[in-house]
């Protein structure tokens, strides 16, 4: 059968089922609300909906909760904060979920305005979590009259909301039998509500999948509409489990549909402004793409090869950082034999990077859609080297079948390859067996033991199902259970406050095991990447340096956040010219972009300082919240020693040359007739004494304690003493 | 040779190279770099024939503060 009789037969079955879903339809409750332009950036008013009791509200939102908290993440935290208390669990019907876009959210004439941030108490950590995603949902929802959905209650059944922008009224539905794998789902809920197919591009949906039912590392998939192949797109709010709290709420998806997308909806101060830097930028991708990371032709992968050019890439549970087989994942492979290029795949409108690419015609090989072709979004860098080299997978082919198995069943990649990673070297190291897992041969390098493992996952089978409460979960029961040995666990257990490490080998640069282990949600490298800087560039050789370092970056990136930004935009394109600047690494040019865009949004002057105050105001609020859950301390600042040095043998042997040369030079130690567990011990004293002098630093830097709790002085001095958080820190002072 | 990259102390056993073969030993393949000898940029087409000798301070910054 051709491809065009398939995909007609595909429509036809499609239209009868969409026919039986609407027979169905069954709406549980219904709001209508006056619609009014967005002013300046903002709505002014935020969406409230109880999925308990089906109570659908507005909330006005004031202009302190504006200069305090921006949008964005801010707001989500703000609005979690004021909806929980120190106690509430992650699956009490009180913990709620929050999507925000930001002010500058849902522009067209900047690159990368599409993004949201989700924030929730998480399954992993037990405390806040925040996750940013593209896709159109986000910036649709503020078109509709809203600058946040706040999220909160369980419903009985499972349930659909719809936030229609064209009428304006918001609905909840209970399920009248969608599909649950996201995959299918994004393209039944685009079909059913829109008018036809050239409506389709005014529908954004959030779903996650089989998996977030069966796990506690579940993702949202939030869909974006891809014009040129005519299908939905999916990106991720991956980390933490926001999408297990998501099915735990039994909430099957969330619908926002909008009349249309015009030039100003955001009703910006000076359009002209944004247009001229974003014409700019536009003409820098155009430009010096092709010559420097190729985003547009690889995506985020391109830095496959180059991680394990510099010993990065991380292999074999983080064990080492390239592998004989890494030239097998060049990036090259994915631009030449995988990736459609040439067509336009941004996954919000108006963004020149390009980046979100697509495998088309992918056959599937294992799993219930085997056999049928399917569209893979990505792989990006995490989840090439997360499904790839971290699990000892050197072939693209399995890495993609992860990765669009992953993203259907609602499970994020990065924290699936840790895990996986884990679990393996246990294999490996007689920590568990075939017995336990269910005769699955788990060792590096077994592609199909792992696929097998995620479908489990998926059916909330066998030892998938172990393998999805997470690497910190396994610790507890590997010990408990089997007698393994904690402390190795600890050692090789790659995860910090209960998420697991995103894909960098952090053991060279002690600004980036900092840049992980005190990332107020986790390890995510989304608060600072700081490895050329000080492994390759030696640019923050002093602890103070390092401290500095660790101060603008989180800022600066976490300002992202608040506003609807994607930070790739910011730093995977470099202006011909950034090299005269006083601090290239900083990308000035871009940032000054930054400024004008948000002054050219909401009518208000910013400069730098005032931008690192912004963020420097959500991310405190972030820690005491932490804090007020009974973590956020310096001891949660720990890392894994796999983080920082060599644990086993094998690796100190296998970079020798690099730990005996350190060991006498830093050190002064002599190596001679020392065995090898001699000098690891040596070493593993020396970086965890450096760790400990980092964590000295960079509270110092931030205005913390030693303890890592804000100074009262500080909180005074960014304008952030709100009494309920000088109640939360004034005992640990 | 023994000269200064980024700011550490390095040593080749060659007597000089050119700033494409220092970057090949290192295997420095990331394509966005700046690159200064002695304090003057040095523009990517001029890497194969810019030779660094003994004492030479050699800067290669890899703009990458992303990930």
């Amino acid at each position: 059968m051709s491809t065009t009789e398939t995909k007609t037969e595909n429509k036809t079955d499609m239209t009868q089922n969409l026919k039986d879903l609407k027979a169905r339809e069954k709406q549980l409750a219904e709001w209508s609300y006056e619609w009014h332009p967005i002013d300046k950036g903002y709505n002014n008013r935020t969406l409230y909906i109880n999925v308990g009791d089906c109570r659908i509200e507005e909330k006005p939102v004031s202009e302190q909760m504006k200069e305090k908290f921006v949008g964005g993440k801010g707001f989500g935290l703000r609005l979690l904060w004021d909806a929980t208390t120190p106690s509430t669990k992650w699956d009490d019907p009180e913990n709620e979920i929050i999507i925000s876009p930001g002010p500058i959210g849902g522009i067209t004439q900047y690159s990368g305005a599409g993004k949201s941030l989700v924030v929730s108490l998480s399954p992993q950590t037990d405390s806040v979590m925040d996750s940013n995603v593209g896709g159109f949902f986000g910036p649709f929802m503020k078109f509709s009259g809203f600058d946040a959905l706040e999220l909160q209650g369980k419903a009985e059944k499972d349930i659909i909301i719809f936030i229609d922008g064209v009428n304006h009224i918001v609905k909840i539905y209970e399920d009248p039998g969608f599909a649950v794998d996201s995959h299918i789902m994004g393209e039944e809920l685009t079909e059913y509500f829109a008018e036809d197919e050239k409506d389709a591009k005014n529908i954004g949906i959030v779903s996650a999948g089989a998996a977030a039912e069966h796990s506690l590392i579940g993702m949202l998939n939030f869909t974006f509409w891809d014009s040129k192949r005519k299908m939905v797109r999916l990106k991720q709010a991956g980390r933490g489990g926001i999408g297990t709290v998501f099915r735990n709420k039994n909430i099957k998806a969330i619908v926002a549909k909008i009349p249309g997308v015009k030039g100003n909806l955001n009703n910006v101060v000076d359009l002209e402004k944004i247009m001229e830097v974003g014409r700019d930028y536009a003409g820098e991708m155009r430009d010096l793409d092709d010559k420097q990371n190729q985003m547009k032709k690889k995506g985020t992968a391109n830095i496959v090869n180059v991680m394990s050019d510099y010993d990065l890439l991380p292999t074999h549970n983080f064990k080492y950082g390239t592998h004989k087989d890494a030239p097998k994942i060049h990036s090259d492979f994915l631009r030449d034999k995988w990736f459609t290029l040439g067509i336009n795949d941004g996954c919000w409108i108006g963004c020149a990077m390009q980046c979100a690419k697509g495998a088309d015609d992918f056959e599937l090989k294992t799993g219930p859609y085997k056999g049928t072709k399917v569209i893979v979004d990505g792989p990006e860098y995490e989840t090439a080297a997360g499904l790839g080299s971290n699990i000892g997978v050197f072939d693209y082919q399995p890495i993609l079948e992860a990765n669009f198995y992953c993203d259907t069943y609602g499970i994020c990649t990065i924290t699936w390859g840790t895990i996986v990673a884990f679990i393996m070297e246990c294999y490996e190291n007689g920590v568990i067996n075939k017995e336990i897992t269910g005769g699955l041969e788990l060792n590096f390098g077994n592609a199909e033991a792992a696929l097998e493992l995620l479908h489990q996952l998926a059916r909330g089978e066998g030892f998938g199902k172990i393998a999805g409460t997470g690497v910190r979960q396994m610790k507890k029961l590997f010990v408990e259970k089997y007698g393994a040995d904690a402390q190795f666990l600890q050692d090789i257990g790659m995860e910090n406050k209960g998420l697991e490490y995103s894909q960098y080998v952090s053991k060279e640069s002690l600004a980036q095991q900092g840049g992980y282990a005190m990332t107020n949600k986790g390890p995510q490298h989304d608060e600072a990447w700081l490895i050329f800087m000080d492994m390759v560039n030696n640019q923050i050789p002093t602890f103070d340096d390092k401290a500095d370092a660790l101060h603008w970056f989180p800022m600066f990136r976490t300002w992202f956040g608040l506003q609807g930004l994607c930070k790739i935009v910011w730093n995977d394109v470099t202006p011909a010219d950034n090299k005269l600047e006083d601090e290239p690494h900083k990308i000035p040019k871009h940032v000054r972009n930054y400024l004008a865009v948000y002054e050219g949004v909401t009518g208000k002057k910013l400069d730098e300082a005032g931008l690192i105050v912004q963020s420097e105001r959500v991310y405190n609020f972030q820690r005491i919240f932490n804090i007020r859950r009974g973590y956020g301390l310096r001891k949660h600042d720990a890392q894994p020693y796999r983080a920082a040095g060599p644990v086993t043998a094998e690796e100190y042997e296998s970079r020798a040359e690099r730990y005996d040369k350190q060991l006498q030079e830093i050190l002064n130690y002599d190596i001679q007739g020392k065995s090898t567990e001699e000098k690891m011990a040596v070493l593993r004293k020396h970086r965890e004494d450096q760790y400990e002098k980092l964590l000295d630093a960079v509270y110092e830097r931030r205005g913390w304690t030693n303890n890592g709790v804000p100074k009262i002085e500080h909180l005074k001095k960014i304008g952030m003493d709100l009494p309920e958080l000088i109640e939360v820190i004034k005992p640990l002072q | 040779m023994k000269i200064i990259l980024n700011n550490r102390d390095q040593e080749f056993d060659e007597q000089q190279l050119s700033i494409s073969k220092i970057m090949e030993i290192k295997k420095f393949s990331y394509q966005k770099i700046i690159v200064k000898l002695n304090n003057t940029f040095i523009e990517k087409e001029d890497y194969p024939h810019t030779i660094v000798k003994e004492g030479d301070n050699l800067m290669i910054l890899h703009l990458l503060a992303g990930g």
